[in-house]
């Protein structure tokens, strides 16, 4: 693949700490961590509720900037960044997908795919192209006038997750992404999550706290609690 | 993103919350709408105005009387510095302000008192003669009858006061004829007769005075006093064409001026010229090239001028009033923007994360907002139109109860429904300045943490 001669890796994280001041305490929610995501990993990020492990999916995407620290997002130190050329960097270089799917409830499926093309100002006559394309890998190609809460909640994920790649990004981010479906379709979005990276050649980061899961799909696992990464060596395929 | 998109994505959200942004929408409508119709009153009473002043030719004519026509009591001194007699206000005066450009019509002015008869009773009155531009002024619009037929016609017009002294019925007169009995003016040779002499010396001449009669048919009445007052016709009740009353020769007041004067010679001398202008723009230019000729021009331009200021304030004070219910619609839309940033919190940060910048976020409020002011400033002006409309139909149905003529009371020329909508959509991007940016500024993080 054309990005494996690209020697930076996906993500490289420099002593990063993300605080919060909530009233007179200061919350570390990121705590000193470094971590080096290659191209083309599955990466999950495992950690109790509150180990900062979204806080750092959320610094990862740009949507959030560190208390101090560097990140190399694509080779990009996000820091140097303008917030008009993060909002760029989130455009086109990440795709995420969240717990609770973040679809936009009044628009059709094909609408909310649509919306990031719109954000990157794509013409629109390539549009349509384009939503297709992101609703096939998904395999969803049916209903796709349809309304989100029209569809079950592992639909609505797999819209999600052609919303996040429809502006073919390099980085996929997950929040949770099986956090609110059952235990069968959430395999089937890990499944669908694995497959996607092999044939795209993504870079896979998936938060979650379910570590079964993340074993059976993930090439590697990093473990956070109370901010600080306790464990990213965790080679799955060593251990298996 | 693209304006397409933007305005795309700002009416679905706009129609999400459609009962909502429709109420707030409608705020706006109200606040342009008594914007456009306090500010359609007041233009409509200006043109009302000017109209009627128009009519009055008060402000489109100029008085023109000779230099220095009283000799000594005033200004002694300087008629001893120039040597130079007065220049004459005759024919060839006459004929050269008719060549000046944007001058109408020059005429004198003929008034006489005189006794009318009508049905073998005798009537005083003051009859003037009417020049022929006074036609197309307008001032005869609410004419019983008609204009009339040449301008060198045996006719008569009356006012409304007369007509009601002769007749209890004023309709009833048109048609029927009346006698103006007058004195006419016959010129003494100078080698004549020995009264002229001792009365002016130097005078080549003056003249008798011989009662004529002239039978008028009466064509029409008319309310108003058509160019009543200043270079007008004063309180004449008796109006007949100019060129007819020329012809009488009746003698004038100012008659007996020119025998003091003793310049009533062979030459036919006007007292005083009217020029009459195209519009009261040209007035003052008209008037200054008069002067340079060596007469006196008035005009009551000045009055005009005043008026015009008056009008301006009389604008703006409606205008602000008209504003104040513009100012409570653009709180409507920061509340309803406000709220909206609010159940939106959510869609926010999504649109973040998929990439939004700062900037796109605020462009889709303010885009919002100003959709509502466009749709707002169109309804505005709408029910603006229908209000003027329906205060000018109360107005004349109520001067239609007290006999009076209708009158357009309010009036919407295109630059005030192209300021109006201008002006809704500005105050409601303006309005929308501090929800736009608020929801710019909102944390995606914040905005996505699940609830």
């Amino acid at each position: 693949m054309g990005r494996m001669t690209d020697h930076q890796p996906a993500i490289r994280l420099e002593h990063i700490s993300r605080h919060y001041s909530m009233g007179e305490t200061s919350v570390r929610a990121v705590d000193d961590v470094s971590l080096i995501v290659p191209r083309g990993e599955f990466l999950a990020l495992l950690g109790s509720s509150g180990s900062g492990k979204s806080t750092l999916l959320n610094l990862m995407a740009g949507l959030d900037r560190p208390t101090s620290g560097t990140i190399f997002g694509n080779g990009q130190n996000l820091a140097t960044l303008s917030s008009i050329e993060l909002a760029q960097y989130r455009r086109n270089t990440i795709g995420m997908i969240f717990q609770s799917f973040n679809l936009l409830p009044r628009m059709t499926l094909e609408e909310n795919v649509e919306l990031p093309l719109r954000l990157a100002e794509v013409d629109r006559s390539e549009r349509g192209a384009r939503v297709r394309e992101a609703l096939e890998r998904v395999r969803l190609t049916h209903r796709v006038g349809h309304r989100p809460a029209e569809l079950s909640g592992g639909e609505q994920q797999r819209v999600a997750i052609a919303r996040a790649l429809v502006n073919r990004p390099q980085i996929l981010l997950a929040d949770e992404p099986t956090g609110n479906l059952d235990s069968s379709t959430g395999e089937a979005i890990l499944t669908l999550l694995r497959d996607l990276r092999q044939q795209i050649g993504m870079t896979v980061v998936v938060v979650t706290h379910e570590r079964p899961l993340a074993e059976r799909f993930a090439d590697r696992l990093a473990t956070m609690g109370d901010g600080k990464l306790l464990d990213a060596t965790a080679s799955v395929k060593g251990l298996a | 993103m693209k304006p397409r998109d933007l305005t795309d994505l700002a009416v679905r959200n706009l129609r999400e919350a459609i009962l909502r942004n429709a109420l707030t929408t409608l705020g706006v409508a109200v606040g342009v709408a008594s914007l456009v119709a306090m500010l359609s009153l007041g233009v409509g009473l200006q043109q009302l105005a000017s109209k009627r002043l128009s009519q009055s030719g008060l402000f489109d004519t100029i008085f023109v009387t000779p230099k220095n026509s009283f000799r000594g009591m005033g200004r002694p001194q300087r008629e001893a510095e120039s040597d130079k007699p007065p220049r004459p206000l005759d024919e060839e005066a006459r004929k050269e302000f008719e060549k000046l450009p944007n001058v109408i019509e020059v005429y004198p002015q003929i008034r006489f008192f005189t006794e009318v008869r009508f049905n073998n009773k005798p009537y005083a009155t003051v009859v003037a003669g009417l020049p022929e531009s006074s036609r197309n002024s307008g001032a005869f619009d609410g004419i019983e009858g008609s204009f009339f037929s040449s301008p060198t016609a045996d006719e008569a017009i009356l006012q409304i006061e007369f007509a009601k002294d002769l007749s209890e019925k004023p309709q009833s007169l048109l048609g029927q004829e009346i006698t103006l009995r007058y004195a006419e003016r016959q010129a003494i040779p100078a080698a004549g007769g020995d009264a002229s002499s001792s009365a002016a010396p130097e005078a080549s001449g003056g003249f008798s005075v011989v009662p004529k009669e002239l039978r008028l048919k009466i064509i029409g009445v008319v309310e108003t006093e058509p160019a009543a007052g200043y270079g007008g016709y004063g309180n004449a009740r008796l109006l007949m064409p100019l060129e007819t009353a020329a012809t009488l020769r009746a003698a004038q007041v100012n008659d007996l001026r020119d025998i003091v004067r003793g310049s009533a010679a062979n030459k036919v001398t006007f007292p005083s010229l009217s020029v009459r202008a195209k519009s009261p723009s040209q007035v003052e230019a008209l008037e200054a090239s008069i002067k340079s000729m060596g007469f006196n021009a008035f005009s009551l331009l000045d009055a005009s001028k005043s008026l015009r200021t008056f009008f301006s304030v009389f604008d703006l004070l409606l205008g602000i009033f008209g504003s104040l219910a513009l100012a409570v619609a653009t709180l409507g839309i920061v509340n309803t923007l406000v709220m909206a940033i609010l159940e939106r919190r959510r869609e926010i940060g999504v649109l973040k994360a998929l990439g939004a910048a700062d900037r796109d976020v605020q462009q889709l409020f303010f885009v919002e907002a100003g959709v509502m002011g466009l749709l707002g400033g169109f309804l505005g002006v709408l029910f603006g139109w229908l209000l003027g409309r329906t205060i000018t139909f109360g107005t004349n149905v109520y001067l239609k109860r007290q006999a009076l003529n209708p009158i357009e009371l309010s009036s919407v020329p295109w630059w005030l429904i192209i300021a109006a909508i201008v002006f809704a959509v500005l105050v409601s991007l303006v309005a929308g300045l501090y929800p736009a940016s608020r929801a710019a500024k909102l944390n995606p993080v914040d905005a996505l943490r699940y609830e």
